[in-house]
């Protein structure tokens, strides 16, 4: 892509021969980006591509073993977060890196406060801070305490402290993970303003939507190198994709049309208040047929986790009720999980590391959790150690869990092997009912194209199917019918026919149908 | 009514007095732990330092001499703390409990090895201690009612460490909330990846809150050896750098209700102490020991979040660990 010769201003950053290895892996191999000088400009992968460890080396967080970079045409050397933020590099992270407690100002002030004192620094931040605020469209009050604030708010106090401190480029890690669709429209207009204003834009994504939407320029990373720049209008999804994975792949899955069934299971009016008394689920009603997948969409932390916990029995029912064939459960008459286990009631956890496996025990042992009483682990009080490592090779051959060494620790696998030997373990009980939630996060294009492959099958095979997920795309690729939550409500429930993206993206706000003008 | 209001005065000023190493080393733990470090060796500092004030005061004659070791060694035994806990991420708690059984056995094996007394420094001569400050103008003022005996009973008359437990409390508030250096370290104790990212020195931070409740903590030690009593005893820190820990907790991590917290406690000891022996009408014999249970009845009912939150700082606790 080095064009020599051009005219122009040198570009923003210029990386050469960046590598960066951790223990036994190569993070980065001798990666080269060139990023134009106001321009978006994105970096595609796939989970564990290197992206974050490249952007990290630009921010300071990481140093590169080796490597040239090279900021406005300049050689600069940045050792930490404070060399890059000289250099006039910003980051918004994936995980904001925001003070709860504090309030926009304080954490926009923190690090650049200007005097030991802080009454005139948070003085001339304020007046700074209205100011950027109009140049840019990020309106935000800065007396809110950020704890308090949405997600997406939360986003523009990050933005907003890197423009603080003056920067000039602005790193993006995954910033749409945690926004509806709209919030991510508004925060693409957010990017296109700061190009206006001469801001260089890095946007890391997994996203191929998002790389189409809003950048300039691309360039992709596989297993730690850079394997591509494109022109973004000059290439296409399905050519990323392939950059991305290294060979073809299905971006959608073919669907299967099923006939449902019968109710398999039946929530009526739901309610369910945590420790704290803060109602997390609100009258939430819905059924679940058999050969069907019902997609229940929503911004993370809208109550998706909670009904996931009550419908699998983790937590229990306060008010409303649960049916599952002839079995009513409710306050009076709970159900504990192995009992939702033995009606056929699988579940994926939302979370793997902390509710789907114990990381540090053998594959083996983790194949077997919660059926453990189960044949496969022998019978009486002692684990048939072959039996186990029998079972768990089986699991590992048919759902192609790799490296297939049963005696592995969990750790050892990487997300999209750990996933598959969870939803291996859950849907090799042919369950009658599966609860699945993020069954893809974390997890690279060809293992989703797999996961997503099975789960239909489930579907054929009459399963009815719970599918709790943030990706959109996800829920509209599989989804039969999909439940929209916002703030612990069911706000609507469309058929895959009537859900299109806007629709989706009012009920998660919290819209409902009609009062959209 | 005079004779009333000079008795209640005198109560006052013994609650102040008892009241003083809790405040200085509750400040001290407020201080580490806003930054989230937590420190359960105030306890062992203050013991330290009290040896030290008294041992270097007695070999010397001079208690500045005394004090400045004082401040010396509970600094070193702070940084020991960061050096664990900071450098090297090791479990907090552990730490503070080997440096209050350090600071146990230590001041009694130096104690013996120095002066032969059991563990004990000689009795300290006037000029080897802090002695009660007369501000100006406590006579002349004493005759005035109402006020003139606050003056001259409460303000005025006690040493030089009493004075400073009270003017820290001004001084960390101001720290805390109103300094760039308060802003980052609350941040820290917070939200410590925020700090970092900010281009800040996340183990900087906490070494230097670290080393000023190493200083508070050793200001507590000189009270207790050469300014309240006149030499070291040992365990004469006899728990209090816990109840600082408690009234820390009780007056949720904020100076000026860990100020209130910390007089409450004092007056409460201060009160058992003069009920001693007293028959209250229709309760009889006072109840001593109740009394003195008051304050971690009320802290335990605090943590137990009976009466509003005490919400610890996030980070407390927790090692930051930076990856390279």
């Amino acid at each position: 892509m080095t064009e020599p010769d051009r005219e122009g201003p040198p570009p923003a950053v210029r990386l050469a021969g960046i590598s960066k290895r951790f223990g036994a892996v190569q993070a980065n191999r001798d990666v080269a980006l060139e990023v134009a000088a106001g321009s978006i400009h994105g970096i595609i992968g796939e989970n564990g591509a290197g992206k974050s460890t490249l952007v990290s080396i630009l921010y300071g967080f990481y140093e590169a073993d080796e490597g040239r970079i090279e900021i406005a045409g300049q050689k600069a050397v940045i050792r930490s977060s404070a060399d890059a933020i000289g250099h006039g590099i910003g980051m918004v992270h994936q995980h904001f890196m925001l003070v709860p407690t504090f309030t926009v100002l304080e954490n926009v002030m923190l690090g650049a406060e200007g005097g030991a004192l802080l009454a005139r620094g948070r003085a001339e931040t304020r007046a700074e801070l209205l100011r950027l605020s109009a140049t840019y469209g990020l309106e935000v009050d800065p007396d809110a305490l950020v704890g308090d604030l949405p997600v997406g708010l939360q986003q523009r106090v990050e933005i907003l402290k890197a423009l603080r401190r003056g920067a000039r480029i602005l790193i993006l890690d995954e910033p749409t993970g945690v926004l509806t669709p709209d919030e991510t429209d508004r925060l693409f207009e957010i990017l296109r303003g700061l190009r206006r204003e001469g801001v260089t834009v890095l946007l890391i994504t997994h996203k191929l939507r998002e790389i189409m939407a809003v950048t300039d320029r691309v360039s992709v990373m596989r297993r730690g190198e850079m394997v591509a720049h494109r022109e973004t209008a000059a290439t296409t999804r399905e050519d990323l994709a392939e950059l991305m994975v290294g060979r073809k792949v299905l971006l959608e899955v073919p669907r299967v049309e099923t006939a449902p069934g019968a109710v398999a299971l039946r929530a009526d009016g739901l309610t369910w208040r945590d420790a704290r008394g803060v109602a997390r689920l609100k009258e939430v009603s819905l059924e679940l047929r058999e050969g069907e997948i019902l997609g229940v969409a929503g911004v993370s932390g809208n109550g998706q986790s909670e009904l996931l916990d009550l419908l699998s029995g983790i937590e229990g029912v306060q008010e409303g009720r649960i049916a599952i064939g002839p079995r009513a459960i409710d306050r009076a008459h709970p159900a504990d999980p192995s009992e939702m286990r033995a009606m056929g009631v699988a579940h994926v956890p939302e979370d793997r590391h902390r509710r789907g496996l114990v990381l540090p025990f053998e594959a083996q042992e983790n194949a077997v959790l919660g059926y453990h009483h189960g044949p496969a682990t022998g019978s009486g009080q002692l684990l048939d150690l072959g039996a186990l490592g029998a079972h768990c090779a089986t699991l590992m051959r048919r759902f192609d869990v790799r490296p297939a060494n049963p005696r592995l620790r969990a750790s050892g696998f990487s997300g999209g092997n750990q996933q598959k030997l969870v939803l291996a373990r859950e849907i090799e009980q042919a369950p009658r009912i599966l609860l699945v939630g993020q069954p893809t996060r974390g997890v690279d294009i060809g293992a989703i194209e797999f996961i997503h492959t099975r789960l239909l099958e489930m579907k054929k095979a009459g399963a009815a199917i719970l599918l709790v997920s943030v990706e959109l795309d996800e829920i509209m690729a599989l989804s039969d019918r999909i439940a929209v939550m916002n703030a612990g409500r069911i706000e609507g429930v469309l058929t895959r026919a009537e859900a299109t993206p806007h629709r989706l993206s009012l009920l998660m706000a919290g819209v409902r149908e009609g009062e959209a003008a | 009514m005079t004779e009333l209001w000079i008795d209640a005065l005198r109560i006052l000023d013994g609650s102040l007095r008892l009241a003083t190493p809790l405040i200085l080393c509750a400040m001290a733990g407020l201080v580490s732990e806003r930054a989230g470090v937590i420190d359960i060796g105030l306890e062992g500092k203050m013991l330290a330092a009290a040896f030290a004030a008294a041992a270097v005061a007695s070999l010397t004659g001079s208690p500045w001499a005394g004090m400045a070791a004082a401040l010396g060694v509970a600094v070193a035994l702070a940084l020991l703390h960061g050096f664990a806990c900071i450098t090297h991420r090791g479990e907090q708690i552990i730490s503070g409990v080997a440096i209050n059984i350090l600071a146990s056995g230590g001041t009694v094996v130096a104690g013996i090895a120095l002066f032969r007394q059991g563990g004990q420094t000689p009795p300290l001569m006037a000029g080897e201690r802090f002695r009660p400050i007369r501000l100006p103008g406590a006579e002349a003022l004493a005759d005035i009612p109402v006020l003139g005996p606050l003056y001259a009973e409460l303000v005025s008359g006690h040493t030089l460490p009493v004075y400073l437990a009270v003017l820290s409390v001004p001084l960390i508030a101001w720290l805390l909330g109103r300094t760039t250096f308060g802003l980052r370290l609350r941040a820290t104790g917070e939200m410590p990846l925020a700090v970092d990212s900010a281009g800040l020195s996340v183990a900087v931070i906490r070494y230097r809150a670290v080393v000023i409740a190493g200083l508070l903590c050793g200001l507590a030690g000189v009270f207790l050896s050469t300014a309240h009593g006149a030499g070291f005893v040992r365990e004469m820190s006899a728990g209090k750098g816990f109840i600082a820990l408690a009234a820390m907790i009780f007056g949720k991590w904020r100076p000026w209700p860990v100020f209130g917290a910390c007089l409450l406690f004092g007056f409460l000891e201060t009160a058992a102490a003069r009920l001693q022996g007293v028959t209250l009408p229709l309760i009889g014999p006072a109840p001593v020991e109740l009394i003195l249970l008051l304050p971690y009845i009320a802290t335990v009912v605090l943590l137990a979040g009976f009466f509003g939150r005490a919400v610890p700082p996030r980070a407390l606790g927790v090692p930051y660990r930076k990856e390279r």
